[in-house]
């Protein structure tokens, strides 16, 4: 019935399978030609009203994720869908199959054979088998009419190697569309010291609430001797209810994951402003502030004012300020500090302070839960290639048979779904073997 | 001794070994071969002395990372797995005439990477977003597939070389003749899933790092784009070898446009198309 049907012939046929992909191939040039995601006056401006109409009917601005576009995968889908399951049950049967039911003059026939005929009847079974043994193979054996039947089989399952990189594309899809409706990818720019409970989705820049809040308590830049950057650097804190639950830094290539959400380091801004950090190094309690050009600042608890006076700068960058401090009622401090590094005031010095520039850092946030599916996919994917190219199903039989009184016949036979040439080479070196052993002649 | 005057030396000790391959058509000796072999061998010794070099010059500025990360370097590391990959064939398929059309590819890399004014040979510091052992991974991957692509390419122009000589049918396997059209087929056959393994590791390696810097495995700028479809058009091809027995020509022909893609993938996207992945360009 199946098999009548022409529809699920149609989409059993490889010849879809190349037509679907060479389709895929050729219509993904257009996406690498005109840019994606741009407003519809960029197309209109660039490529004339005209044009710019027929790109929209045709999704052409977002086309991997236009109508045809995904109905191409959605055709492959199915067609790698009905292929195996049109297929795999017969794969199935071979790698199932009682190979000690395959009648001698089947053997006879295949593609590496070998015989030879023996004047004696009284054949040594387990010597022979003992060859095939020492030979890696774990021979079975089975009692014919007249004889003694051996078979033995290796890599039987790597006939499934084409099944599972067929089914590891149809996963990375899968991971693909659960990405695509149940994640979301955003980003968030969060100024030090402050934090935010909200990201800015990329496609229509709405607000995502995350259900907690991030902050960030700093953000650093190291350098290279050439003034290229080596590192960005935050240290962000994770907050459920106003209470700490999570710090780490994060760097490019080294995200923070929570909850499910994953924060990257993808930009930075630099601010007219300053981030100044006072330690009492005694009680060992610091306290961050922002302070603005020239405005005195003051930690009332401690009785401290001061100020940023002047400041030095690379380009954009500031390197470093000029602290005025005054702890309680001792003399000001006035002092030049460079970025990062510390000075000391207060009566016995018991206070450290710090200045720096303000930066806020850049976070690009993703939500995935397909992800998974996808690396799964593609470790399965290289599996499954891997045992498609590399392994075969190799069965070998050695079939021993009384002919009459005095003489029996020996028939070596063997079959390998790939990799033919290997597997000859193997055949005939147990085939050598085993003239040895009968020292007899051979048909 | 630097890595740039050992790596200058390769240059021309590659085209030396493509003039040695190709006189061994030209005068039928077959002592030439062994010459040859032996010379490329060495030649790729000195390459691999330069690599080496260069890696420990990194250290000793103080930026230190495997030589990788730019155009320069992987065209470099390109021509070096060329170089290994052939001589691998050569030695597995006993036959010494494919250095005629391989190995040229390793000196064309090589010029290239010398001598272009596009390409920048110092070494510099990485970016952020560079430093990642997903990229170590992902260049490596990719380029032993280009490599094994090349070299596909190669004996699908020694193929069609042969059939148009019209001595296709002449089966002996003399060392100074080209190979019987059959050895050819399937060596093409071979190094071209040897490349398909490796690009689609190179293409998952590349996609595991985006995600770890960026949050998206897949954000189908060119090149990811670009590389995708080199992958389906080796993909149409094994498919229509193993399902449809195509061989022969057909496979040859594919075998060149497959290059060509991956030329584009690599080359053309950086200089003509923009993308994500252009910072790799200089
Ligand atoms: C990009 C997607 C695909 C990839 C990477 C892929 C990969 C492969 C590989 C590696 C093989 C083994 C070839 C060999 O052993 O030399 C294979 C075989 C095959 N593929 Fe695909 N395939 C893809 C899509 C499809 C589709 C859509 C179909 C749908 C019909 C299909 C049908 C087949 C069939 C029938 C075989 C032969 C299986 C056998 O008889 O052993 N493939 N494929």
């Amino acid at each position: 019935m199946k098999k009548n049907n022409s529809i699920w012939t149609f989409f059993a046929s490889v010849r879809l399978a190349i037509f679907t992909l060479s389709f895929l191939a050729l219509s993904s040039i257009i996406g690498t030609i005109i840019p994606q995601g741009e407003s519809s006056t960029f197309y209109v401006q660039k490529f004339g009203p005209k044009m710019a109409q027929f790109f929209q009917v045709l999704d052409i601005p977002d086309m991997y994720y236009s109508w045809w576009f995904v109905g191409l995968l959605g055709i492959l889908s199915c067609n790698l869908i009905i292929c195996s399951l049109d297929r795999f049950p017969a794969v199935l049967k071979i790698i199932r199959a009682d190979n000690f039911s395959v009648p001698v003059n089947r053997l006879a026939k295949m593609r590496e054979r070998k015989s030879w005929s023996m004047l004696t009847s009284d054949f040594n079974g387990p010597g022979l088998s003992d060859i095939l043994k020492r030979n890696g193979w774990k021979p079975q054996s089975k009692k014919t009419d007249n004889g003694e039947l051996f078979f033995s089989q290796k890599g039987a399952w790597s006939r499934t190697g084409v099944y599972i990189v067929h089914t590891s594309i149809l996963i990375i899809l899968a991971g693909g569309i659960i990405g695509h409706f149940l994640g979301f990818k955003g980003s968030v720019m969060i100024p030090e010291t402050k934090s935010s409970s909200k990201i800015y989705s990329y496609d229509n820049s709405t607000p995502i609430d995350l259900g907690f809040e991030v902050r960030c308590d700093s953000f650093a830049i190291e350098y290279y001797d050439n003034g290229m950057p080596r590192d960005y650097r935050s240290s962000l804190t994770i907050l459920e209810n106003g209470k700490e639950v999570l710090q780490r830094d994060i760097e490019v290539n080294s995200p923070l994951t929570y909850k499910g959400i994953t924060f990257y380091q993808s930009s930075y801004e630099g601010y007219q402003d300053f981030v100044v950090t006072i330690k009492n190094s005694v009680t060992d309690k610091s306290k961050n502030f922002v302070a603005s050009f020239q405005k005195q600042k003051l930690w009332e608890e401690a009785g401290i004012r001061f100020g940023v006076i002047n400041a030095e700068g690379m380009g954009k960058r500031i390197v470093r300020s000029k602290l005025w401090v005054k702890v309680g009622d001792a003399p000001a401090v006035i002092e030049w500090v460079e970025d990062g590094k510390e000075i000391t005031a207060g009566s016995d010095n018991n206070y450290k302070i710090s200045v720096k520039q303000m930066y806020a850092t850049g976070l690009q946030v993703a939500r995935d839960p397909g992800v998974w599916l996808v690396y799964i996919g593609c470790g399965l994917m290289l599996l499954g290639l891997f045992i498609a190219f590399f392994m075969s199903h190799k069965r070998i039989w050695l079939s021993i048979q009384r002919d009459d009184d005095k003489t029996s016949s020996l028939l070596l036979s063997g079959s390998a779904n790939k990799n033919r040439t290997d597997f000859s080479r193997q055949f005939s070196l147990l085939a050598e073997q085993l003239s040895k052993k009968i020292g007899s002649t051979e048909l | 001794m630097d890595s740039s005057q050992l790596l200058g030396i390769t240059t021309f000790t590659y085209l030396f070994s493509t003039l040695l391959y190709v006189a061994i058509l030209v005068f039928k000796t077959a002592r030439l071969g062994r010459i040859a072999t032996g010379f490329t061998f060495i030649a790729w010794l000195i390459q691999t002395a330069g690599l080496i070099l260069r890696w420990r010059e990194s250290y000793q500025m103080g930026i230190g990372h495997a030589p990788l990360t730019n155009m320069y370097e992987s065209v470099v590391f390109f021509a070096w797995v060329i170089v290994i990959l052939y001589l691998l064939i050569e030695w597995k398929f006993k036959t010494k005439i494919i250095g005629a059309f391989a190995v040229p590819f390793a000196f064309l890399a090589m010029a290239y990477a010398s001598f272009s004014t596009d390409i920048s040979q110092t070494i510099n510091p990485l970016v952020p977003a560079l430093q990642s052992n997903w990229l170590i991974a992902h260049v490596v991957t990719c380029f032993v597939g280009y490599a094994a692509f090349a070299v596909a390419a190669a004996l699908g122009i020694m193929y069609l070389v042969k059939k148009m000589m019209k001595n296709g049918e002449d089966s002996s396997a003399r060392p100074t003749t080209l190979p019987p059209l059959a050895t050819i087929d399937d060596i093409i056959h071979k190094t071209m899933v040897f490349g398909f393994i490796w690009l689609t590791a190179g293409i998952i390696t590349g996609a595991v790092w985006a995600n770890s810097a960026w949050g998206t495995y897949w954000s189908w700028d060119p090149k990811e784009t670009w590389s995708l479809i080199t992958w389906f058009l080796y993909a149409i091809t094994l498919h229509a070898r193993y399902t449809r027995g195509w061989s022969g020509t057909k496979i040859a022909v594919l075998s060149i446009f497959g290059f060509m893609a991956v030329i584009f993938t690599y080359y053309g996207v950086n200089f003509l198309l923009a993308g994500l992945h252009s910072y790799g360009s200089s």
